[in-house]
């Protein structure tokens, strides 16, 4: 089937989802045109395609590849040094989520800190360091604030009610990435990638603008996309009809406006500014993360300058992360590093494409 | 009325709440001795089982650490294929557990063995100190069932080719109503937590073949399944759009990244039956006790061809192999 008739059927298609799927799914099984390269860059994403099996259903001309949206596996060997050695001050805790546990620094990760007796402690939501706070006054608590544009207004909520209950035994140790930097980084790299499912988590929080706006810019289609499989299945042919155009589509109107969350813009934008920031595998990106605003320096746990990056001998991590490698052909895929004893930080988290590629049993 | 460490002394104290609260609450013929051990009549075959309990929260939606000690080891010895016939008890109390909690878990306990036939019939009990935090209880339990003499126990290594695996029941339940009171989320969800003696006992009275048998806890389907894929060198596939898993869990879990696949649950199992008793089968697990939404999940393949996995067709109409489960199934950040 040729692109043209793609672009022609894709609103049509989209309008009555349910009916068309068949069609859909038969289009991009038998698509036998040009190779096209599509890169997800968010790990719900990259997890959701797992789970629906959709590698499985799309012709070998389309290719997915998973970019840097996996906030654990994008933090340099700094920020877990330094967590580990706050959790082994005294009166000190680390709050942190799940998947950054485990995930190795320069000698060791959190929970070997934790085994070995320092203060760790795993929450599911950063609010919950509140409560702690509030209830343990003369434990000075250090939450470890990573992840991108969607986490970033939840530690802008904590902070802000922080200030509002007078607790000042919270800080937190920032390492927030946003979106639009490491997409140029990663296509100006040349790292051949023929469009982008936008990761709708973010747009929902930045907007779909800021998608259409980068997708004029690197001549490349972008559509913002939901996480159920028949919405990816859609977003992947809606790319796929659209490749070699600076074309946009929002897939996920439901959830993302064009302008996105105001409110959550304007808590982030009060306490937080843009700012250099140090990728994992990419080294220093220019304006790609977020800070304190130095007004609020008191809350910050020593985030400044945690730029140093000890990938673990042999570990492929960084082509991994920006589409070079698929992460099987990383040397020590399955062999050495599998989830239970993972060298790089993509095998660690549920989000990470090693991890995905290695328990789904993606070729 | 709070435990202290004197109910662990061994002196008055210990005699009293024995008496206020385990005696009274299991009160049998061999128990009521209070002997140093419970002398029972046996059995040719016997099977023997145990498991130890250290759940948080003590009470939780749908059950409590009570209801679960009793569960938990009366499934283990049903799918060994024995009748349960008698459980001990061994508790270890925190100072400081409050004694309304610890008569009510124990209640719990002697109702659920009641429903389950089986007998406690003897049991210890000590205290620690409090370590911090809220005072909790561990239980361990111990359980003995009897084994026909001309039954066949099933296995792992038994599966036979096209077999139809049955599901007694939706995934997920229990681990969802534990974290979500953990994490202070409000939900409708309930723990599944019970014990499936009518179930199997039935599929045994009817001579239903059954090859392999396993309850589904810890690690959930995708590892049970993973194992007796492995032991019995075969496929199995699985139909995503037949996989019993209810809305509300199905909501939880993608509001924190679960997969239904992974968790754990306290009172469903999985069978792997001959393909001309499938239906019999499922009719007998329908009709039982929490066995209602029981239903065929997919087939057994052996074939030299295939690469010995777990395949999960998608409801979209893809296919992605079920790997074992690794970490701790924890939710995702964002």
């Amino acid at each position: 089937m040729r692109l043209l008739n793609y672009s022609m059927k894709l609103r049509g298609l989209q309008s009555d989802m349910q009916n068309n799927f068949k069609e859909i799914a038969r289009a991009l099984r038998e698509y036998d045109g040009e190779e096209v390269r599509i890169m997800e860059v968010c790990g719900t994403h990259t997890a959701a395609i797992s789970e629906n099996g959709i590698p499985s259903m799309l012709s070998p001309k389309i290719k997915l590849i998973s970019g840097p949206g996996c906030p654990v596996c994008v933090t340099v060997t700094a920020v877990i040094d330094k967590l580990i050695e706050l959790s082994l001050t005294e009166n000190t805790v680390v709050l942190t989520f799940g998947d950054l546990i485990r995930v190795k620094g320069t000698f060791k990760s959190l929970a070997d800190a934790k085994a070995e007796g320092a203060h760790v402690k795993m929450v599911y939501s950063p609010l919950e360091s509140l409560e702690l706070a509030k209830a343990n006054p003369s434990i000075n608590y250090v939450f470890a604030a990573i992840g991108f544009e969607t986490t970033t207004p939840v530690y802008a909520t904590v902070l802000d009610e922080a200030i509002k209950r007078n607790i000042h035994n919270l800080r937190l140790l920032t390492s927030l990435k946003t979106m639009p930097e490491v997409i140029r980084w990663v296509v100006n790299s040349g790292n051949d990638i023929d469009g982008f499912i936008a990761p709708g988590h973010v747009a929902a929080i930045t907007g779909a603008d800021i998608f259409a706006k980068l997708s004029k810019e690197l001549s490349i289609p972008f559509v913002v996309s939901g996480f159920k499989g028949k919405q990816l299945l859609l977003t992947i042919y809606a790319i796929v009809s659209m490749k070699g155009t600076a074309g946009f589509r929002n897939l996920y109107k439901e959830v993302v406006s064009d302008e996105g969350n105001l409110k959550a813009q304007e808590l982030v934008s009060k306490f937080f500014t843009l700012s250099d920031a140090s990728w994992r595998g990419m080294g220093k990106i220019p304006g790609s993360g977020m800070i304190l605003k130095d007004e609020y320096r008191e809350y910050d746990a020593g985030s400044i300058g945690l730029d140093e990056d000890h990938m673990p001998k042999g570990c492929s991590c960084a082509e991994v992360l920006v589409g070079k490698l698929k992460p099987n052909e990383c040397p020590l895929f399955g062999k050495v590093c599998t989830p239970d004893n993972a060298h790089g930080a993509c095998m660690v988290s549920t989000e990470g494409s090693c991890y995905n590629y290695f328990v789904s049993g993606r070729k | 009325m709070k435990i202290t460490m004197a109910h662990g002394s061994g002196g008055e104290s210990t005699s009293s709440l024995i008496h206020n609260i385990f005696s009274k609450h299991f009160n049998n013929e061999i128990l009521s001795k209070l002997e140093d051990s419970a002398v029972v009549e046996g059995n040719s075959r016997i099977a023997v089982t145990t498991d130890s309990f250290v759940v948080t929260p003590i009470i939780f939606p749908g059950g409590d650490i009570g209801r679960l000690s009793v569960c938990g080891t009366v499934n283990d010895l049903l799918m060994s294929s024995a009748r349960p016939k008698y459980l001990t008890c061994g508790c270890i109390l925190e100072e400081g557990l409050d004694m309304d909690v610890l008569d009510s878990v124990i209640s719990s306990m002697a109702q659920t063995a009641y429903e389950a036939g089986i007998k406690i019939i003897t049991g210890d009990t000590k205290v620690i100190e409090n370590k911090g935090g809220e005072p909790g209880l561990i239980i361990n339990t111990s359980g003995v069932g009897f084994v026909d003499d001309d039954h066949e126990i099933p296995g792992p290594f038994n599966l036979q080719d096209e077999d139809v695996i049955i599901l007694s029941g939706n995934l997920g339940d229990h681990h969802a109503a534990i974290l979500g009171k953990r994490m202070g989320i409000e939900t409708s969800i309930v723990s599944d937590a019970a014990p499936l003696c009518e179930m199997v006992t039935k599929l045994f009275d009817a001579k239903i073949r059954v090859h392999a048998m396993r309850d589904v806890t810890r690690g959930g389907l995708g590892t049970v399944l993973n194992e007796f894929s492995s032991s019995s060198n075969c496929t199995i596939e699985l139909e995503e759009d037949a996989l019993p898993v209810s809305e509300s869990v199905k909501d939880f879990c993608g509001m924190l990244g679960l997969d239904p696949m992974y968790m754990g649950n306290e009172g469903k199992m999985v069978i792997s039956v001959h393909k001309d008793d499938a239906s019999k089968a499922l009719s007998l697990i329908k009709s039982s006790k929490y066995g209602e939404n029981a239903c065929i999940i997919g087939k057994v393949y052996k074939n030299a061809d295939l690469e010995n996995n777990v395949i999960l067709n998608t409801e979209i109409g893809g296919k992605r192999i079920i790997g074992l489960m690794y970490g701790e199934g924890l939710p995702r950040i964002c």
